[in-house]
């Protein structure tokens, strides 16, 4: 009994064991459960994406084309993208300067401040929407100010870009402090040493060192940043062509039982999804050590 | 110990602007809006509050939100636990593929997931045409909040699992295995408990994001008042109607309870991290 011990422990190691040996289970079995949870996996979240490609090319790429020359499917794309445009770079700089200040720094309330920037994450979208429609609606806080100055916030623009701050801000700052954390301050310290000045020690040492995770960071940001539903409806008001971005515009079409129109823009969205598992996918395999939260997703 | 100090002294600089931006932003986007969300429930009172959820559609709504998001999240577990296992102790041809798909319902925007499943399992879709002769009918019923919930519940459950299954030591499955132990045996009591702590923070973190989800459930649940209405979507309905105390009081008692529950569970992870996590 001793020898294949040995022997195994030398061979390279096999994450399953050796088959049928005392360290992993029966050959049988292992098939069993690949297979089972192959079928899962394929019934559960491939077919949702294979039905929403095979619905919006069932009447054909001329019926698929025609849905993007509505006025109205050209304006909430435009309008997902400029939303997009405002709240990541918003939800970029703030990243960076949370993580400047949590990770290299040691001070009071830390793990407060850290809780704090994750709520957003423990709040429902419809809640998030919400609370800014009791801030700024025609009945909030601040309705009558606002009104008074002629000025919109909820069921135009700011509104949107505001709820989709709030939902996705967290994105940014929790990739990049644990890793920030992890390479600690020599580095800095070095660099500031040698003459460096604080800002081109930021620009030389600290950013290159995070770039990776940052980018992972702003990719993750800007798919929810995109595809957000749930809070941005509660703000957005549906206004066609004004106020509605690409999943509200999904779910108007839906609703008025245009499949074809409603999957057409789904698939768009679900286009965005699968270059953006695509790239996160290649960033944790090639960038693994410079990624600090890509084991814990 | 010296004088207290807010801050221990750090030759980098810049820790004032980035730490007073962090604090301003953090304030303005996320703590002003929710002040105002508790400030507004504050002045509802306790028997205004009690009163809106004495309001049987009320009560049926958070009932269908917190029960359903319970049993999706509990069942997430099961299979992320399976899953995770199977995606790190067996190599299979696609494994890679594997890995990355069960990151889809994150990357996929709601509204999407929600069309389509509602397209799958409705009487005449590619699933629930199968279903149906069944009699098992999955959209437009609480089956189909079940389904959709799991779909968002699911890479919760498998990625807080995936790494501490990397981490088991497989010395001590061959030192159980030395010793006589059956693989059963060695699975039940060398493997599974340090996962304990791990499939708990994954149910948490589940469960906390199915009691809120609303895109992928509107769609596929038919939204019935008491029966399969979901209580994010009773917070629209009574926005919708300018109801903005209906509609902050039904916020509210979802925060709090679901806040009480991660609580409740949150202390029982860490009970489990004594009794059964290694170190």
């Amino acid at each position: 009994m001793a020898s294949p011990t040995l022997a195994r422990r030398r061979a390279p190691p096999d994450p399953a064991g050796p088959a049928g040996g005392t360290t992993s289970e029966p050959l049988w079995l292992r098939r069993t459960l690949i297979g089972i949870v192959l079928v899962v996996l394929a019934l559960f979240l491939l077919l949702p994406l294979a039905a929403v490609f095979a619905e919006a090319f069932r009447g054909g790429l001329a019926t698929y084309r025609a849905a993007f020359s509505d006025p109205d499917a050209l304006a909430a794309i435009t309008l997902t993208l400029t939303v997009a445009a405002i709240a990541v770079p918003l939800n970029l700089v703030f990243g960076i300067a949370a993580a400047w200040a949590i990770a290299k720094f040691d001070f009071v309330g830390k793990s407060l401040l850290v809780t704090l920037i994750d709520l957003p994450f423990s709040v429902s979208p419809v809640v998030a929407g919400l609370v800014f429609v009791l801030l700024f609606g025609a009945q909030g806080v601040l309705g009558p100010v606002l009104q008074a100055h002629g000025l919109q916030v909820i069921f135009a623009l700011p509104g949107i870009v505001l709820a989709t701050v709030f939902v996705t801000f967290p994105f940014v700052a929790r990739e990049l402090i644990p890793l920030m954390q992890d390479q600690g301050t020599a580095d800095e310290e070095a660099a500031l040493t040698l003459g460096a000045s604080g800002l081109r020690t930021f620009w030389r040492v600290t950013l290159p060192n995070v770039k990776w995770a940052l980018l992972y960071g702003v990719l993750l940001c800007n798919a929810r940043a995109m595809g957000e539903f749930g809070a941005v409806a509660v703000v957005s008001g549906h206004i066609r062509g004004e106020t509605n971005t690409m999943p509200l515009h999904v779910e108007i079409l839906y609703n008025e039982y245009d499949l074809g129109g409603a999957f057409a823009m789904a698939s768009l969205l679900a286009g965005l999804a699968l270059v953006t598992l695509a790239i996160k996918s290649f960033l944790e395999w090639r960038y693994a050590g410079a990624i600090a939260s890509a084991a814990q997703r | 110990m010296g004088a207290f100090t807010f801050r221990r002294p750090s030759a980098l600089p810049g820790f004032g602007i980035a730490f007073g931006y962090t604090l301003v932003y953090l304030t303005l986007i996320v703590l002003l809006p929710l002040a105002a969300l508790v400030t507004k429930a504050a002045g509802i009172g306790l028997q205004g509050f009690l009163d809106v959820l004495a309001d049987p559609r009320v009560s049926a709504a958070l009932r269908t939100s917190f029960g359903i998001a319970f049993a999706a999240a509990a069942t997430a577990s099961l299979v992320g636990l399976v899953t995770a296992w199977v995606l790190t102790r067996y190599r299979f041809p696609g494994r890679r593929l594997v890995d990355a798909a069960i990151d889809l319902p994150f990357a996929l925007p709601t509204a999407v997931a929600g069309i389509a499943l509602a397209t799958l399992y409705a009487p005449n879709g590619w699933v629930g045409r199968l279903l149906a002769p069944l009699g098992i009918q999955v959209a437009f019923t609480p089956l189909g909040i079940f389904v959709a919930l799991v779909f968002v519940a699911l890479p919760f459950a498998v990625r807080t699992v995936q790494p501490l299954i990397g981490e088991i030591d497989r010395e001590l499955e061959e030192a159980a295995a030395t010793l006589g132990a059956s693989r059963t045996r060695t699975i039940l009591t060398v493997i599974l408990p340090p996962l304990v702590p791990g499939v708990l923070t994954g149910f948490v973190l589940a469960f906390a994001r199915a009691v809120g989800e609303y895109g992928s459930v509107i769609f596929v649940a038919g939204n019935l008042p008491f029966v399969s209405e979901i209580a994010p979507l009773l917070v629209v309905i009574r926005l919708e109607e300018y109801d903005y105390t209906g509609a902050t009081a039904v916020a509210t008692a979802m925060l709090l309870i679901a806040f009480g529950a991660l609580l409740a569970i949150n202390l029982l992870e860490a009970f489990a991290r004594r009794r059964l996590g290694h170190g």
